[in-house]
C-alpha cells in the first residue's frame, strides 16, 4: 500500500519542477508576498513582470531561499527547501541564479568564476572544470575573455559570464532577477540572445524582467504581479493583446505606448 | 663605554626575544581573530554571542591585567608547566585577536552582499563562501588596520618584561639598573631595535597590500 502513497505524492509533482504553495512574506509592515501559489513545469519559461515594488524580485529570490518566507512551502523537484545549512547548499547548486548586478567574484578571473562552483561544490577535477568552463564561455560568446578579471569586462560580457557560471552547475532551473536592468541599451540584446537560446534548449527558467519583447518571444507563460500578489497569468500573446485585469491593462498602457 | 657593544649578546637575545614573541603572538592573533570574525558573521546565534563576548572581554581588559590573569590564573586553574614565554604569547595573542577580529569584520562588511549571495547560489556552504569569496576580498581592506595592530602588538610585547620573559624591555631594565651607562643611550638603542621590527612589519604589510590589489 505504501506504493500507492508514493504515487499519490509524486503524481501531481510529476513534471512540476518548482512549486510554491501559499507563500507569504513580510518586510516589516510591508506584506511583500501574499498567498503566492505557483507551479512551474519542467522546461517551462515563466516571465514575471509588474511594477517595481510588486514583489517579483522577492518571489524570484525565495525560490533558492536567498529570501526566507514567513509561511507556506516551496518545493524544488519534489524536495521542500531545507533550512540554512549543508542540505540547502546542495539544493541551491541545482538552482542557477543570475543577478541584476552580475555579482561575479571580483577577485577571481572569468575562468575561475566559472570553475569555482564546479570544484568546490561538485568536486570536479580542475582540468575537467576548466574544460567545461571554456565550453560554456564560448557558448555565451566570451571565450576570449577567460583570463581577465570581471572589472575589465563590459556589463553585457559580465552578465554572460554570470550565466555561464550558473550553467556550470548543470542546474535544473535558472532564476533571472532583472538580468538586463543594469545594462547599457546596446548590451541588452547580447544577454537576451543567450537567454533565448537557453529557453530554446529547454531550460526551465524564471525570468523577472522589464523586457516585454523577451516575454513575448521566449515565455511560455507571463506572470503579472502587483502589490505582492500574482494578479494575472496567461500565455504571452493573450496577456499582451488582451489583459484581463485592470491593473495589468494600466501597467501595459504605461510601458507599451510611447 | 658603548652600551651596545659591551652588551651585544644581551641586546641580541632581547631583540630575538621580542621578534619571537611578536611573531608567534601575531600568528595566534591572526588565526584566532579571523576565526572569531567568522563566528561574528555566522548564521549560528550561539557562535555570534561567543564572538561578541570574546571581543568585548578582551578588548576592554587592560593588557597588564590580562597578563596577570594568564600568568597567575591559568596555572591556578591547573594549566601547569607552561613557561612564561608561552603564557605571554597567549596573553598577547588573545588580546590582539579581539582587535584583529574587528578589523577583519570591517573588511567583511566592505564586501558587497551580492558576492556572498552569488557564492551561496552556486551551492557553497557558509564556510566555503567565507573562505573562497568573502575573506579573500575582505583581507584587502583589512590589511592596513591589521598592519597597525601588529605594530601595536610588537610594542605591547614590552609588558612581558614584567613577567619573566627575556625581550627588549627586560634588557633595558637590566641595563638601566647596571651602573655606568647613560640611560638615554640605552633608550636610543632599544628604540632603534623596536624601530627595526616595526619598520619590517610595515614593509611586509605594504608588500601584501600591493600583492592583493586587484582591479575592481
Amino acid at each position: 500500500m505504501s506504493e500507492v502513497d508514493v504515487t499519490k505524492d509524486s503524481a501531481p509533482g510529476g513534471d512540476d519542477l518548482v512549486v510554491l504553495e501559499n507563500v507569504n512574506k513580510h518586510f516589516g509592515a510591508l506584506h511583500v508576498l501574499q498567498d503566492i501559489d505557483l507551479t512551474i513545469a519542467r522546461g517551462e519559461v515563466v516571465v514575471v513582470i509588474g511594477p517595481s515594488g510588486s514583489g517579483k524580485s522577492t518571489l524570484c529570490r525565495t525560490i533558492n531561499r536567498l529570501e526566507t518566507v514567513d509561511s507556506g512551502t516551496i518545493r524544488i523537484d519534489g524536495e521542500p527547501l531545507p533550512a540554512e545549512g549543508r542540505e540547502l547548499a546542495r539544493l541551491r547548486a541545482d538552482v542557477g541564479m543570475v543577478f541584476q548586478s552580475f555579482n561575479l567574484f571580483a577577485h577571481k578571473t572569468v575562468l575561475e568564476n566559472v570553475t569555482l562552483g564546479q570544484i568546490k561544490v561538485r568536486k570536479a577535477a580542475k582540468a575537467k572544470a576548466e574544460e567545461k568552463a571554456r565550453q560554456l564561455l564560448d557558448r555565451v560568446g566570451v571565450g576570449s575573455q577567460a583570463d581577465k578579471y570581471p572589472a575589465q569586462l563590459s556589463g553585457g560580457q559580465q552578465q554572460r559570464v554570470a550565466i555561464a557560471r550558473a550553467l556550470a552547475m548543470d542546474p535544473k532551473v535558472m532564476l533571472f532577477d532583472e538580468p538586463t536592468s543594469a545594462l547599457d541599451p546596446e548590451m541588452i540584446n547580447e544577454v537576451l540572445e543567450v537567454m533565448q537560446q537557453l529557453a530554446r534548449d529547454g531550460m526551465t527558467m524564471v525570468v523577472v524582467t522589464h523586457e516585454m519583447g523577451f516575454a513575448r518571444s521566449a515565455a511560455n507563460r507571463v506572470l503579472f504581479m502587483a502589490d505582492g500578489r500574482i494578479v494575472e497569468q496567461a500565455r504571452p500573446d493573450q496577456f499582451f493583446t488582451a489583459p484581463k485585469s485592470d491593473r495589468a491593462k494600466d501597467f501595459l498602457s504605461k510601458i507599451l505606448h510611447h | 663605554m658603548n652600551v651596545l657593544l659591551d652588551n651585544f649578546a644581551a641586546f641580541r637575545e632581547g631583540f630575538w626575544g621580542t621578534v619571537e614573541l611578536t611573531g608567534l603572538s601575531t600568528l595566534l592573533a591572526l588565526v584566532l581573530g579571523t576565526l572569531i570574525a567568522a563566528f561574528r558573521v555566522s548564521p549560528v546565534p550561539a557562535l555570534r554571542i561567543f564572538g561578541a563576548t570574546w571581543v568585548t572581554l578582551l578588548r576592554n581588559t587592560p593588557l597588564v591585567l590580562l597578563f596577570l590573569v594568564v600568568t597567575l590564573g591559568l596555572p591556578a586553574l591547573g594549566l601547569k608547566g607552561w613557561d612564561s614565554f608561552w603564557l605571554a604569547v597567549m596573553a598577547l595573542g588573545c588580546y590582539t585577536s579581539a582587535f584583529i577580529c574587528e578589523a577583519v569584520r570591517s573588511g567583511i562588511n566592505t564586501v558587497p552582499v551580492g558576492q556572498a549571495e552569488a557564492a551561496r547560489s552556486v551551492g557553497m556552504t557558509f564556510t566555503q563562501t567565507l573562505g573562497n569569496v568573502v575573506l579573500p576580498q575582505a583581507v584587502r581592506t583589512a590589511i592596513p588596520p591589521i598592519g597597525s595592530l601588529i605594530i601595536a602588538l610588537a610594542k605591547n610585547s614590552a609588558i612581558a618584561s614584567g613577567f619573566n620573559v627575556v625581550e627588549l624591555g627586560s634588557v633595558m631594565k637590566t641595563l638601566n639598573s647596571a651602573a655606568g651607562y647613560n640611560i638615554y643611550v640605552i633608550f636610543f638603542w632599544i628604540a632603534l631595535c623596536y624601530l627595526i621590527i616595526t619598520f619590517a612589519v610595515s614593509g611586509l604589510f605594504r608588500l601584501l597590500e600591493h600583492k592583493l590589489a586587484v582591479p575592481r
